[in-house]
């Protein structure tokens, strides 16, 4: 049984903190089609496609008869355990502050043995579910879980090291005058939240759900407005040192593309919002948060954005909240490189069209505050950097894998 | 006022000198600080919108400019404590010298009349000033000299920094401001040079829903005069005696602009 994650202590003003240390980073560039399909919470290896041979691990060529067609594909994720240790002591930085370390040989239905790190709860010798996600240092590694999962397992100290699980951290939801802000308040609270961050701009104007967004336990107003670089900072001068996850719900969106209306000014108001206030976010939030990678139980883990999955390809009708979505989708890259040292995931939730006033002559399917909300949490819960809401961000992210340039064409008709 | 015309302008000028030096005028500040969070004006979201003020560091004696401190700044010409040109307004588009770079130099400097109604605005935070209520006031102190600033007093500046300011609701923002008649009068027969509020803008927070729609912007603007908003401390001002300086930017074609106004006074009597 997975012991039960005990709420962390306040910290002690005296002791250092423990500056954070990575897992061994080198691969491959065979293994990072792993690490590519692991972003995305999908376990798959590369399948011969001369043979049919599964490999593990990634490799140039297929063991079984040299072809060098081996594509990643999904594979059946069930395995036996067959043996396990457990690691006590070890000159690696990252794991020597995290012994005991229980790795296990699993015998994988489809094909292949593999030696991965073993969930808590893992029996020996027992059946398991491979799951491939990111470590601490960006790359895919392989965890057996248990066949039946529990949200209580996911306190487990492995399996946490591979989540921003929100269990007793503390967030920042940078938007909460829209509904996406509040829903991801109330869901994040909901998950096991220490404390809620909700920023809100201009305060001096009213908006819906402010009563019920106040009520959602744990949840704190932060004065925040990311197209003002001073108010940035200042939340980030008060917060900033207890920020472990960010979670940036901010998206001004405006129709218009850019022959026929003129839209400078709202363009602007776009980019200011969506490209600089992500830039204001890291700037100010950014360095606080890396140093703390490691800190125990509410370590700093993640920022998360919200994003438009136009940023993947131009609605023309929408054509400068794209242009700053795809902004923002670089800027994320960046970001992610950025962050990677301290141990802080930055993580993409794309989202198709929300259900809002500005939408309204979208057709459906859209997407409704609250799918967004679950999806965030499940992307911290789960340690998923890169997921897809509503079957058009699904749609549009297999089409653009498919061919950019189709897709433009399909959504520029 | 009629000894000022005997005198000469260096001698006036001399005095006026002289008095700020030995601090028998005084300046009083009407200015707001510009900062990232003053409220700018509300418009319904799918119209262009009004810029806050905002400032980006470019150096700070560091390496992005090892010696000096700058900033760069962006706002709309309406953020802050900010002059209306008569071409902000449709009804003065056709003017000349409607934009603040062709501002008749001796518009910069004017006399104030401060028409106290910060009583009545307490009760009321719709009140609407009418020619009832300016018929009142000038029967207790006097007629409004025309070429002066008509500066209305409601005592709403006391509420920056709380939602009260704009006071916003879902059928818009509540506070005071001019009837029509109101403009009309100070306008075509009193002759005014520009109508200065505490309020984020020269008409009333219902404004639209008054004829015509917004009277201080209409009638004002309309007829060549201009507007101030965001004032500060106009309770620090005597009813009459306050000489206003109130020069915008000289920004080409500009429909208005944040400034630092200011006034004259005669310092209080021990």
């Amino acid at each position: 049984m997975t012991r039960p994650l005990a709420p962390p202590p306040r910290k002690d003003p005296q002791r250092a903190t423990r500056p954070p240390e990575l897992p061994p980073v080198q691969r491959s560039r065979a293994a990072l089609g792993l690490t590519a399909r692991a972003a995305r919470g999908v376990f798959a290896l590369q399948v011969c496609g001369a043979c049919g041979t599964v490999a593990y691990p990634p490799r140039d060529a297929c063991a079984g008869c040299l072809s060098t067609e081996l594509v990643f594909r999904p594979v059946a994720d069930g395995g036996e355990v067959i043996a396990q240790t457990v690691i006590r002591a070890t000159p690696d930085l990252y794991f020597r502050d995290r012994t005991p370390w229980r790795v296990g040989m699993v015998r994988m239905d489809c094909g292949p043995s593999i030696v991965a790190h073993l969930h808590g709860d893992v029996e020996v010798p027992g059946r398991c579910r491979m799951v491939a996600r990111l470590d601490k240092g960006g790359n895919a590694v392989l965890m057996a879980r248990p066949e039946t999962w529990s949200e209580a397992m996911a306190d487990d100290p492995e399996w946490r090291e591979l989540t921003a699980h929100p269990k007793f951290r503390r967030v920042l939801v940078t938007a909460g005058r829209e509904p996406v802000g509040q829903a991801v308040a109330a869901a994040l609270s909901k998950a096991g939240a220490a404390i809620v961050f909700v920023g809100i701009a201009e305060p001096w104007k009213p908006f819906a759900g402010e009563a019920q967004l106040r009520a959602i336990p744990n949840v704190q107003i932060m004065p925040l407005d990311l197209t003002d670089t001073a108010s940035v900072h200042e939340l980030a001068g008060e917060i900033g040192g207890k920020t472990d996850i960010i979670v940036n719900t901010a998206d001004h969106v405006r129709p218009g593309g850019i022959v026929d209306a003129n839209t400078l000014v709202a363009a602007r108001d776009s980019f200011e919002v969506n490209v600089f206030g992500l830039q204001r976010l890291a700037a100010a939030f950014g360095p606080g948060m890396r140093s703390r990678g490691a800190d125990g139980v509410n370590s700093a883990a993640a920022i998360v954005d919200v994003l438009p999955v136009e940023a993947l390809g131009n609605t023309p009708g929408f054509g400068f909240h794209g242009a700053s979505a795809a902004a923002r989708h670089s800027l994320l890259q960046c970001l992610r490189a950025e962050m990677r040292p301290g141990g802080v995931r930055v993580m993409s939730v794309f989202t198709g069209p929300v259900d809002d006033a500005w939408r309204q002559t979208v057709p459906p399917p859209k997407v409704a505050p609250a799918q967004i909300a679950r999806a965030v949490v499940t992307a911290l819960a789960e340690g998923i950097e890169e997921s897809f809401v509503g079957d058009v961000a699904i749609d549009v992210a297999a089409r653009f894998a498919q061919d950019p340039k189709v897709l433009e064409r399909e959504l520029g008709s | 006022m009629t000894t000022a015309a005997a005198t000469s302008g260096a001698d006036l000028l001399q005095a006026l000198a002289a008095g700020l030096v030995s601090g028998s005028v005084e300046i009083v500040d009407l200015a707001h600080t510009l900062s990232p969070d003053f409220p700018v004006m509300v418009l319904p979201p799918e119209f262009g919108q009004c810029q806050p003020f905002r400032i980006e560091e470019v150096s700070r004696y560091d390496g992005r400019g090892p010696g000096w401190y700058w900033n760069n700044i962006s706002m709309s010409e309406h953020a802050g404590t900010h002059f209306d040109a008569p071409a902000h307004w449709i009804s003065g588009k056709n003017l000349p010298e409607a934009t603040v770079d062709a501002i008749p130099l001796d518009r910069l400097a004017r006399p104030a009349v401060v028409l106290d109604f910060s009583g009545e605005s307490a009760k009321d935070e719709d009140f609407l000033l009418t020619r009832a209520h300016l018929e009142a006031w000038e029967a207790e102190n006097g007629a409004i000299e025309a070429g002066s600033w008509a500066l209305f007093r409601t005592g709403w500046s006391k509420h920056l920094g709380t939602a009260k300011y704009l006071n916003l609701r879902e059928d818009g923002a509540h506070s005071p401001g001019p009837a029509s008649d109101a403009m009309e009068f100070l306008v075509k027969e009193r002759g005014i040079v520009g109508f200065g509020t505490e309020t984020i803008g020269t008409d009333a927070g219902q404004g639209s829903h008054l004829s015509p729609p917004y009277p201080a912007h209409f009638i004002l603007h309309g007829n060549g005069r201009y507007g101030l908003q965001c004032l500060d401390a106009l309770d620090r001002l005597p009813t009459r005696g306050a000489l206003l300086f109130a020069a915008p930017l000289k920004i080409r074609h500009g429909s208005g602009s944040p400034l630092r106004v200011f006034a004259l006074v005669p310092r209080a009597e021990d």
